[in-house]
């Protein structure tokens, strides 16, 4: 009785350690990890890189949504394993992070070499995935006749009546005030960099305080312009772009002072499909893939021969379009680097008061 | 042989000590080392850390200084502890990221090359001046900074320029929700409570059943609900509108209104339950002695029901204040920019710029605020009868 009882308990036991064992190595074999930006974006990444590249290679890919934030890419690696892999990072977060030795260094030779790209979109950490803008839209159905031009007609309430929407933020939200106090673009980073330039950028904020309304994640600005809340708004171009094909919206983009910014992949040091990770960077931003982003998002593309693919077509809403490019200003990744934290800082009390 | 039994208690109570060990005490010390301390400079630049203190802060330090941070430089082989140093040198003082980025590349390069012709700002004073006040180990400024002051350069305290932080705002406005919250829960759980206490059966049952349903929901799915309700073209406008009781749509989310009212929805069983349980016990027939014996149904609640529910009440009041004043989610769901409270603030640091030593110690001054309401807590739920 005894011995039979004592046998069942070692079955279970064997059981236990069994099954303790298979999550182990469940756990080991994490599959390749990628984290982008969720939304209509994510989508079209996961129809064109991320299931195309499971089939090729035979295993899963399993991909997570972040919005953004240094520290969170930061604690995962220092706590050593993290759980994600390859991750798609704003300019800001690529040299902030590969100063900080947080990325692991890119195998350029996979890439077809630096020349391939575009300056910004290449770094030791980073190759770059796509060219962004924040650009100022408004709905051309409700807004006829006159419409704004510039940050200078975001500024005029008597002209355009009606509240407007920024992104939450020092970065852009300064730039934009300095444009529209009459900064010429090429200009607006060297005031910016002196302390009256940043009073000024606050004096500018402070004229347009009572019809501000703040959005943080990227569908917010759309739903504000569509339900009518605000009558122009800052937004991520590609998403204007997506809006008015599939759901037949008129919003209308001023490309003129907008401001443009590379996205890249890193991978994270210590990942541990790091080998992986990099075949993925390789096959997304492999010309022949990469160029059929443009057809889902209108995002312009960092790699050269991508970008020469690109159906004519869909090419003027691009930000990488040569007449788009001519009036918009690069964001300066190295000012924001050196002085995100004293402006987000005095950003933040001034939203607060 | 009484040591055997008290060496099983030990025993038996091993697991919940290890919890408390790991899940309270140990992140309990690291927040508040984190707050007031940051080896980083000292561990990873040791010898600029000693030669610094000897510069009185006039003009430029000494060849030896410049010399000690060059060493330290090249000697350094870890990129994410020197990670660790700019991110600290460069919250002092912004600038310094690039700068020693320029710096670490050209001493690769030339590791003879003076500073300040690697960067003329290593000619400014206020850099330098940057490294020194980091150089200890142990420092005040995270919590200085958390109530919006600082230390000058000869060393006193002082409150930061105006406009350029908004912590100390920020704490009171979270309190101010907090009391708000508070009062409002007050004003609806206390009837309820009473009501509750008075009736039985299923009338009990279902009262109890509508507060204790939305306990068990998650928080994020009620505010959320809160969200659809309250917006712009939500239920309660189109019904307001539908009734011809208003032409245009009230604002109802993204301000403090919307905020108060979800949290006082989220907080409401946290006030109902303490003051039922003590209503319980309150024998039921006292209402109708204290009327037997001629006072007004009003001065037999005065004197007679209130006194007896407000051990009740005041922890009540407490669990509600001390869990509103560390509310996140709905927050920063439900209000606009002016009603963030502290945690969102707390948020930004260890999310948005990696600063775990602001996150910590605006993370302390809030342990601290609760720490004290619950010291009061236990000295109100001592003496019950010096309340009346």
């Amino acid at each position: 009785m005894i011995m039979t009882r004592l046998s069942k308990y070692r079955a279970a036991l064997v059981a236990g350690a069994a099954v303790l064992a298979l999550s182990g190595t469940a756990a080991l074999a994490r599959d390749l990890t990628v984290v982008s930006w969720g939304g209509t974006f994510q989508d079209a990444q996961r129809e064109l890189f991320f299931k195309p590249f499971a089939e090729k290679t035979g295993k899963p890919v399993l991909d997570e949504a972040w919005e953004g934030g240094y520290g969170v890419l930061q604690s995962k690696v220092k706590a050593g394993s993290p759980n994600w892999d390859v991750v798609q990072v704003e300019a800001e977060e690529l040299a902030l992070g590969c100063a900080d030795g947080i990325y692991e260094k890119l195998d350029w030779s996979k890439l077809g070499g630096k020349e391939a790209y575009i300056d910004a979109g290449t770094s030791d950490c980073g190759a770059g995935h796509i060219v962004w803008s924040v650009a100022l839209t408004y709905d051309g159905n409700k807004l006829t006749g006159d419409t704004p031009k510039s940050w200078a007609d975001f500024w005029d309430v008597k002209k355009f009546p009606g509240k407007r929407g920024l992104r939450k933020g020092a970065k852009y939200s300064l730039e934009i005030a300095l444009m529209a106090d009459g900064v010429p673009a090429n200009e607006v980073y060297d005031v910016l960099a002196t302390p009256e330039g940043v009073d000024r950028a606050f004096k500018k904020l402070d004229e347009l305080r009572p019809n501000l309304v703040w959005w943080e994640a990227g569908a917010q600005p759309l739903s504000l312009l569509q339900t009518g809340d605000v009558v122009m708004s800052t937004a991520y171009n590609g998403r204007i772009t997506g809006l008015n094909k599939t759901e037949g919206t008129n919003m209308k983009l001023v490309w003129n002072q907008s401001i443009y910014a590379v996205d890249s992949w890193v991978i994270l040091k210590g990942a541990e499909n790091k080998d992986a990770g990099m075949d993925f960077i390789a096959f997304a931003n492999a010309p022949e893939n990469l160029a059929k982003l443009p057809e889902h998002i209108a995002y312009g593309l960092p790699v050269k021969a991508a970008a020469e693919k690109v159906d004519p077509k869909l090419a003027p809403d691009l930000p990488t379009y040569a007449d788009n490019l001519a009036v918009s200003i690069p964001l300066n990744v190295d000012f924001w680097v050196d002085n995100s934290e004293e402006l987000t800082q005095r950003f933040n009390a001034w939203v607060a008061q | 042989m009484s040591r055997a039994p008290q060496l099983k208690a030990l025993v038996l109570i091993a697991p919940l000590l290890v919890f408390l060990g790991v899940f309270f005490v140990w992140p309990l010390v690291t927040v508040i080392s984190q707050a007031i301390s940051d080896p980083a400079i000292s561990r990873v630049l040791p010898r600029t850390a000693s030669a610094i203190s000897g510069w009185n802060g006039q003009g430029l330090p000494g060849a030896e200084v410049q010399a000690a941070l060059r060493a330290d430089m090249a000697a350094n082989t870890d990129e994410m502890a020197m990670g660790d140093v700019i991110r600290r040198l460069n919250a002092s003082k912004s600038g310094f990221r690039s700068l020693m980025g320029k710096t670490v590349t050209a001493l690769k390069e030339s590791p003879d090359k003076p500073l300040a012709e690697i960067d003329k700002r290593w000619g400014d004073t206020a850099y330098w001046l940057a490294i020194r006040e980091n150089a200890s180990p142990y420092t005040d400024a995270y919590l200085l900074e958390s109530v919006d002051l600082e230390r000058g350069s000869d060393g006193s305290i002082q409150a930061k320029p105006a406009g350029s932080s908004a912590n100390g705002a920020i704490i009171l406005r979270t309190l101010w929700t907090g009391a708000l919250v508070t009062l409002c829960c007050l004003l609806i759980g206390l009837p309820y409570a009473m009501v509750t206490a008075s009736v039985t059966g299923w009338k009990r049952a279902l009262l109890l059943g509508a507060v204790l349903l939305p306990l068990w929901t998650s928080l994020l799915v009620r505010t959320a609900a809160w969200m659809i309700l309250l917006q712009e073209n939500g239920l309660i406008n189109q019904a307001l509108m539908g009734l011809g009781l208003t032409n245009a749509p009230l604002a109802l989310i993204y301000n403090r209104f919307g905020v108060v009212l979800a949290m006082t929805h989220v907080l409401l069983p946290f006030m109902v339950l303490p003051i039922y349980s003590v209503l319980l016990t309150v024998p039921g027939n006292l209402m109708g002695a204290a009327a037997s014996l001629g006072a007004h149904p009003v001065r037999a609640f005065l004197r007679v029901l209130l006194p007896l529910s407000l051990r009740g009440v005041i922890s009540g009041m407490l669990l509600v204040f001390m869990s509103a004043i560390g509310y996140y989610i709905t927050p920063a769901l439900i209000g606009g920019a002016t009603d963030q409270m502290i945690s969102s603030v707390i948020a930004f640091y260890a999310t948005g710029s990696a600063n775990w030593s602001m996150a910590a110690a605006l993370g302390l001054i809030l342990l601290v605020l609760t720490l004290v309401l619950y010291a009061l807590y236990n000295r109100l739920s001592r003496e019950p009868g010096q309340m009346g």
